[in-house]
């Protein structure tokens, strides 16, 4: 009400101060169903007033609300249940018949909050009629008598103070009086139904027009309050319960903070997070603005049917009123969501200009763009390779670039190995079977696997042969090297560990199905994906150490960061396994197959899918950072090069993000499907595309 | 409360203190093989008894054996309070085999919210639905020998829920009580945390700034993150306890689950309110570095929190584990 005279402490449902109520739970509403006449049940009720649940139902609410005759049925029963009882709910609920001041004679309770109940009542001054009125009856709980003489002559000076406002959407205040350690006010009885329980009711959302109506009236009368004399009364309480539509579809305010006065203030008693309250009330700053916070968070709630009072609190930015109802215009939402800046002086200055601002969004046609429309647009003109070769076939693994020369894998049955700088060929390396293999360079050696069932060293500077080793099964596998030993899979289910100098075939791990992918030595494991679908651990020594299995195969080769295993599989789940244990530590389900392998950055992990999108996923728990959803499965592995990520999809596009924040910075477009991972080198960035070109393309 | 090991976690904490972060199994164990004659791990509980030399084989076999983890636990009333809510829950298995499933550790503390809708009862409630459903799920697989698959859910996931259905159970059965719960798996040398409340684990590294793993859910913290209020502020508010998130609070709640590579020589901490609020972080660290055992640790935190006034229930987990990264061939 009146600022002065409340105490710097934000809304607090009272309990008396037990020590033992050391901490309730903040947001206690949770556990009450909202019934479609009550409003919110008193938080953690523990003192003597609050009844027993009647009838099944959580009956306490709060000191709020006054008026409401039978809005419903279901309230109608209970109104009349209390009314047939003889005995009390609690101690010192008025029964029906019980008449105060010789004058107003109780018909029924209205409502329990955790002050008393608000009663209907009719007022026997009028004979022969029925005139009706709200009675709403405060007890206080202070021990201490001097505490409560002096809440009686607070309670005495607001009452006053309501009485003398005169606004449309302010009930009466006909009357009020004490009796012992009780106060009463005497109000006009109002019919109708709380925004609450009309939103509880509604199905699907409100419309925008009608809402903005009631947010127009709303800022109509906080304004009246706001600058009234000698002082503005600020009504510190807005939320959907406290804002009733009459009959006529008026708006009316109802429960003035009078009844905070009647809240135990002692220390400790911890009181439920009000979703509505503005931050600085934490701090003990009542002033207008903040009820136009509590405005704006009311029509968000009305809008987007997110209760607050459900979520973290202050978490209104991250749950913006798209999220659940798209339909809003951006207009209003811009104008709600500047009522509900956390810093004070970026709220609107008034309720004048809130509701200026509000009448303005509804004269705007409502939009048709929803937000979060992220449309970019590219400048593919601008990208130019330096260089492209043509090969005779597919180019489906990735290249390799290493001491100025770039290796090319293709379907064509040769091994390319083109200038860095110009892509001007120096040798090629014919096999009999397409390569899909990504050339290992190391030692002066290239090496690499073929369809036709070899594995092959050449040397990197000629390309003149120096060794190879013969599977059983077609070589798709790319080579992994390590302590003086290639890794490679073949489709005969086999791993070789080959003596990189030798080529001396050490020995051989049959696993349950074609190796495919690259294997990975880290940590002491040797770690391989096969078709099956089994992702195998070995220790140096050969010996398994652990296997995964999930339910369809693993295309991609695992990556290691930091203890996981990250690989994605045809299953649609992108895992991060324990490098340990080999058990899940998480894992993302997207919604399409991943085939390509992923790239770990700065605890993230990227990868694409086949639901199209590009995932950046955080290393520790698995969940989105960012995604970019583009049209077309996203068929390419990912590589990171000085903060950017790059990564082909089967439409041939070639994107490079921002890592860390998921934007685009440019997309090139190739003929044919990308599946390689794009190799980074000085400054330029190398794929092959199956359109048979091999791309140099600056960074 | 003796815990066994103490000998060799006495000259390990001394060693390790000696030896910069970067100490390695085999200087650690050179160096103890020099200086301590191991006594028999039998003789272990009886701290006075005169340990028997060993030979470096038998030294090496009982080093290893006495384990990964090193942990202390204690809890107490305080000086306010006339009951304890608060809850504790530590289990450790290790194996020592030609193929052992990795050691394993779970940590879980649960401070019971006060009324009469009885804290101590969600707390415990809490703590032992969680434990069953993760002993269940994670460490009786581990044991067995079995596979890992895409079938079964991962352990981040696994975490998630086990808290969830303590979050459902205390619900269900007293609605209106509430409790904070944080949880620390640790599996090889990986840690899974799961929590809800203001209950809170710190990770102290050798050679790094202790580091505040679990975010407060409470409303004074949220307020701070915006700015709105400061530390100092926020220690003193009248609605410091305020929680927005709790166990028993609702059928649907969201847990902060994550999981977290450890090092050897990691210590972990996990306290409630009535430790963090009344000792400030400097000195629990220091009462930390100074004890020769996690538990003597707990000992004197628990001491340190009641001679800053004891507000409220005290409680203490500290785990040290001593897992290498990699086995080594």
């Amino acid at each position: 009400m009146n600022d002065r005279e409340l105490e710097p402490a934000p809304d607090q449902k009272g309990t008396p101060a037990s020590p033992d109520v050391r901490r309730t739970r903040g947001l206690s509403q949770r556990l009450r169903q909202p019934l479609s006449s009550q409003p919110e049940a008193a938080a953690a009720p523990k003192t003597h007033l609050v009844a027993e649940p009647l009838s099944g139902k959580a009956a306490s609410a709060p000191a709020a609300v006054p008026v409401g005759a039978p809005p419903s049925p279901a309230m109608a029963a209970e109104t009349q249940q209390i009314s047939g009882k003889s005995q009390v709910a609690y101690e010192g609920l008025l029964s029906a018949g019980v008449q105060l001041q010789g004058r107003y004679k109780i018909l029924g309770v209205i409502g329990i909050g955790g002050m008393g109940a608000v009663y209907k009542a009719q007022d026997l001054r009028f004979p022969g009629v029925l005139r009706l009125c709200a009675v709403k009856e405060m007890i206080s709980t202070a021990s201490d008598p001097q505490v409560r003489q002096m809440i009686v002559r607070n309670f005495e000076r607001e009452a006053s103070i309501l009485a003398t406002l005169g606004h449309p959407a302010i009930p009466q205040v006909y009357d009020y009086f004490t009796e012992g350690s009780r106060c009463y006010l005497v109000l006009e009885f109002v019919t109708g139904k709380d925004l609450e329980a009309r939103l509880a009711e509604a199905e699907g959302f409100f419309p925008e027009a009608v809402v903005a109506d009631w947010a127009i009236q709303l800022c109509e009368v906080l304004s009246y309050l706001h600058n009234h004399k000698p002082r503005p009364i600020i009504f510190r309480d807005l939320k959907p319960s406290n804002i009733m539509l009459d009959d006529h579809n008026r708006i009316r305010l109802v429960d003035f903070g009078i009844a905070k006065l009647f809240q135990s203030g002692e220390k400790g008693t911890m009181i439920g997070t009000e979703g509505y309250s503005p931050p600085e009330q934490y701090r003990g700053i009542a002033e207008p603005r903040g009820d136009i916070y509590a405005l704006g968070a009311t029509l968000h709630h009305l809008l987007s049917k997110q209760d607050p009072r459900l979520e973290p609190p202050f978490s209104f930015h991250e749950r913006p009123i798209h999220k659940t109802n798209p339909t809003v215009s951006r207009e209003l939402v811009e104008v709600i969501n500047k009522a509900l800046e956390y810093d004070i002086n970026k709220r609107w200055g008034s309720a004048e200009e809130f509701r200026r601002a509000l009448a303005g969004s509804l004269s705007i046609k409502i939009g048709s763009g929803s937000l979060g429309d992220k449309t970019t647009t590219f400048d593919t003109g601008v990208v130019k390779p330096l260089w492209k070769f043509a090969c005779e076939d597919e180019i489906r693994g990735s290249v390799t670039v290493a001491d100025g020369l770039v290796f090319v894998p293709s379907y064509d049955h040769n091994v390319y190995a083109l200038a860095e700088d110009n892509g001007k060929f120096v040798w090629k390396y014919p096999t009999e079977g397409g390569i899909a293999s990504k050339p290992w360079v190391s030692e002066g050696m290239v090496v690499f696997g073929s369809t036709d069932k070899v594995v092959y060293a050449v040397d990197a500077k000629s390309g003149r042969l120096l060794w190879t080793v013969p599977t059983q099964g077609r070589v798709f596998s790319s080579p992994y090297g390590e302590l003086g030993h290639i890794f490679i899979g073949s489709d005969d289910h086999q791993i070789y560990a080959i003596h990189q100098l030798s080529g001396r075939r050490a020995w051989t791990y049959v696993a349950d199905g074609e190796i495919r992918s690259r294997p990975l030595v880290a940590e002491s494991l040797i770690l391989f994906a096969c078709q099956m679908g089994t992702v195998y651990a070995l220790g140096l020594n050969r010996e398994p150490r652990w296997r995964f299995r999930a339910r369809r195969a693993f295309l991609a080769s695992p990556v290691m960061y930091n203890g996981l295993v990250f690989i994605g599989s045809l299953d649609n789940n992108f895992y991060a396994l324990d490098a340990r244990s080999g058990w899940a530590a998480w894992k993302y389900r997207s919604g399409g197959s991943i085939v390509s392998t992923a790239a770990v950055w700065k605890n993230m992990v990227f990868f694409g899918s086949g639901d199209g999108s590009v995932y950046a996923l955080d290393t520790d728990d698995g969940r989105i950072v960012w995604r970019y959803q583009t049209e077309n499965q996203i068929t390419g592995a990912a590589s990171i090069a000085e903060g950017n990520l790059y990564i082909g999809g089967v439409d041939g596009n070639l994107y490079c993000f921002d890592a860390l924040t998921g934007a685009v910075r440019w997309r090139y477009q190739t003929d044919g499907p990308i599946t390689g991972a794009p190799q980074i080198a000085d400054g330029v960035v190398y794929i092959g595309s199956a359109d048979h070109y091999v791309y140099a393309i600056p960074m | 409360m003796w815990n066994d090991g103490g000998c060799m976690a006495d000259i390990k904490t001394w060693l390790r203190n000696i030896f910069s972060k970067s100490a390695r199994r085999e200087q650690v164990e050179s160096a103890a093989e020099s200086l301590f004659k191991k006594p028999d791990i039998a003789s272990v509980e009886g701290a006075a008894a005169e340990p028997k030399p060993a030979s470096t084989a038998q030294a090496r076999r009982v080093w290893e054996a006495s384990g990964v983890f090193s942990v202390g636990w204690g809890t107490d009333v305080g000086r306010v309070r006339d009951h304890n809510e608060d809850a504790l829950f530590v289990l450790t298995g290790e194996q020592e085999a030609s193929s052992a499933a990795p050691p394993f550790g779970l940590f879980m503390l649960a401070d019971g919210m006060g009324g009469h809708q009885s804290g101590e009862i969600a707390s415990a409630l809490a703590l032992r639905v969680a434990a069953s459903s993760l002993l269940s799920r994670v460490y009786f697989p581990l044991v067995d020998v079995s596979d890992r698959g895409a079938d079964q859910p991962s352990l981040t996931d696994v975490v998630r829920e086990a808290i969830s259905q303590a979050n459902r159970v205390v619900t269900r059965d007293y609605p209106g009580s509430g409790s904070t719960l944080t949880c620390a798996m640790i599996l090889g040398d990986r840690l899974f945390m799961g929590h809800v409340g203001d209950s809170r684990a710190y990770l102290l590294r050798i050679g790094q700034p202790a580091r505040q793993l679990t975010k407060d859910h409470s409303l004074v913290n949220r307020l701070m993150e915006m700015g709105q209020l400061t530390e100092e502020e926020a220690a003193v508010h009248p609605q410091r306890n305020v929680l927005y998130r709790a166990i028993g609070q609702g059928a649907t709640l969201e847990v902060d689950v994550f999981t977290y590579a450890l090092e050897p020589g990691d210590r972990l901490l996990l306290c409630s309110d009535g430790l963090w609020g009344m000792v400030d972080e400097a000195e629990i660290w220091h009462l930390i570095q100074d004890a020769p055992t996690p538990q003597q640790a707990c000992v004197q935190l628990v001491a340190a929190a009641n001679a800053a006034g004891g507000n409220d229930n005290i409680s203490v987990v500290l785990v040290e584990t001593w897992h290498e990264r990699s086995q080594g061939v």
